[in-house]
């Protein structure tokens, strides 16, 4: 199983370290024709009108949301935000590959950053997880199919559609790997389905 | 100070990597920087090449300049304050800049002491020309380190200077055997125990970008190239003679930053960079990189 992690700005490289730490081998993504190798896509942390405008001017845009119908999605913070179906600013051109409408900068600027405990949905072998919230997005709606992995204050703060998983908070940054692995497994998952429907 | 304090600052930090920050002196400049994809915009009231220029003291921007700037660009807004002026810092946390740069590019106003950094809830970036000058900063409370270059210049050759120079530093750190670290950190006059990190790791405990004296795709280029994270373009984009082109040419070469066909492709058809000086036209007493300490 190969990752991709979007390169085009933001934290990439702590999500490929995170990568390393679960032995799972990654790439860099800048370009369409590396897409066609990878298993599954991250979309990292950064600023979301950065992406846009790089996604828009290399011509991304259609190759990632074909990508995104065939196989796993994974965004943080301004990950998130390019993975909505809406966001509350027209500066941003989003993929709408997660059925969520969200809202940029929701917490405030810098000053108003924090981490602090998240409650997981999924009260299996861990219960709560840390979430550093940087700049961060709020999720405002999501769809009927869209199901929450996670709370903080009430609120979601992680969800998933399918196999496509999108926070508003960095797990990257304090080494947390509940999600990683959440992710990891919807890869795996999806090639070991591929490989079957290959075979009949 | 409460734990995690400074992790989050570094996060925002890590954020802006592989991106480019821009000075602006107006919010249409700011908005310009913004449609061109900065990941940032400097706040300040004149280009550093124009200081330069003018003469006298520089401060801090005047807050309203700053307000208007926030109020009309979504990403993060820095603001500069003066070499160990903490109340200027005091004043831009109070209007809640997203980062700090206590900056050789004003007047400095302590030449002794820098601002303590770790006090303030708000990210300093600092400028440095070698690893030692890094880590004290670092040691204060920097969340992130530039290079100092030569602001205003539109010359690459002090950023150049001040990258190898910090990148040398920490690979010599690392082929260092134990016993030799408390000297090095007594040479450089740097923390004793960002010496030993820097040396076990090989890089700095903090993002590092370059800045001073970027002015064209290919310099940006350059200084990631040889170990930046992400630049902050100066004078460069708004000194020259066609702004926004140059402004999304630079940021697309530091996406692209080790393709030379695309970056061939990016440097095309721009109009002219900005003039530039040479360092000799520089007299030593005037160069900014002198200052801080």
């Amino acid at each position: 199983m190969k990752v991709g992690i979007l390169g085009i700005q933001g934290d990439f490289d702590k999500h490929r370290k995170l990568l390393d730490d679960l032995q799972t081998e990654s790439i860099v993504v800048r370009y369409e024709s590396e897409l066609s190798s990878i298993d599954g896509l991250i979309i990292p942390g950064g600023e979301s009108t950065t992406l846009t405008h790089i996604i828009r001017r290399t011509k991304l845009m259609e190759p990632l949301k074909l990508f995104a119908e065939q196989k796993p999605v994974f965004g943080t913070c301004a990950g998130l935000i390019m993975m909505a179906k809406s966001v509350d600013d027209y500066r941003i051109e989003p993929l709408g590959i997660l059925d969520i409408s969200v809202s940029r900068n929701a917490y405030g600027r810098q000053v108003f950053s924090f981490s602090e405990t998240i409650e997981l949905s999924d009260i299996g072998k861990q219960s709560f997880a840390t979430g550093t919230f940087i700049r961060a997005p709020r999720i405002k709606s999501l769809g009927t199919t869209v199901e929450i992995l996670a709370h903080y204050h009430g609120e979601p703060v992680a969800v998933q559609e399918g196999a496509h998983i999108g926070l508003s908070f960095h797990p990257e940054l304090d080494n947390e790997l509940y999600f990683h692995k959440m992710f990891l497994a919807e890869c795996e998952s999806k090639i070991n389905f591929t490989d079957k429907s290959n075979v009949a | 100070m409460s734990k995690g304090i400074f992790e989050i600052k570094v996060g925002l930090a890590e954020m802006l990597k592989g991106g480019v920050i821009m000075d602006v002196t107006t919010p249409e400049q700011a908005k310009i920087a913004e449609d061109a994809g900065a990941v940032a915009v400097m706040a300040l009231e004149r280009i550093p090449s124009d200081i330069r220029k003018d003469g006298g003291i520089a401060r801090m921007s005047d807050p309203e300049m700053i307000i208007g700037i926030q109020k009309i660009v979504s990403i993060p807004v820095m603001a500069k304050c003066r070499i160990g002026h903490f109340v200027e810092a005091q004043i831009l946390e109070a209007l809640e800049v997203d980062f700090i740069d206590e900056s050789e590019v004003l007047t400095p106003a302590d030449e002794v002491n820098h601002v303590w950094k770790h006090d303030f809830k708000v990210p300093f970036v600092c400028g440095c020309r070698n690893l030692g000058e890094a880590l004290r900063r670092i040691g204060e409370g920097a969340a992130m380190i530039r290079t100092k270059g030569e602001a205003g210049s539109g010359n690459i050759v002090e950023a150049v200077r001040h990258m190898r120079q910090v990148q040398h530093d920490m690979k010599s750190l690392t082929i260092m055997d134990k016993e030799e670290l408390m000297a090095a950190a007594k040479k450089m006059g740097a923390p004793f125990a960002l010496v030993e990190q820097v040396a076990k790791t090989g890089k700095l405990p903090v993002p590092n970008f370059a800045a001073g004296g970027i002015a064209t795709p290919a310099d940006a280029s350059l200084m990631l190239q040889l170990g930046a994270e992400a630049v902050f373009v100066g004078s460069g984009i708004f000194a020259s003679d066609d702004p926004l082109p140059r402004a999304k040419a630079i940021v697309e070469a530091t996406t692209y930053y080790d393709d030379p066909e695309k970056l061939a492709t990016i440097s095309t058809g721009l109009k002219s960079a900005m003039k530039g000086l040479d360092m000799a036209e520089i007299p030593e007493g005037q160069r900014m990189a002198e200052r801080g300490w």
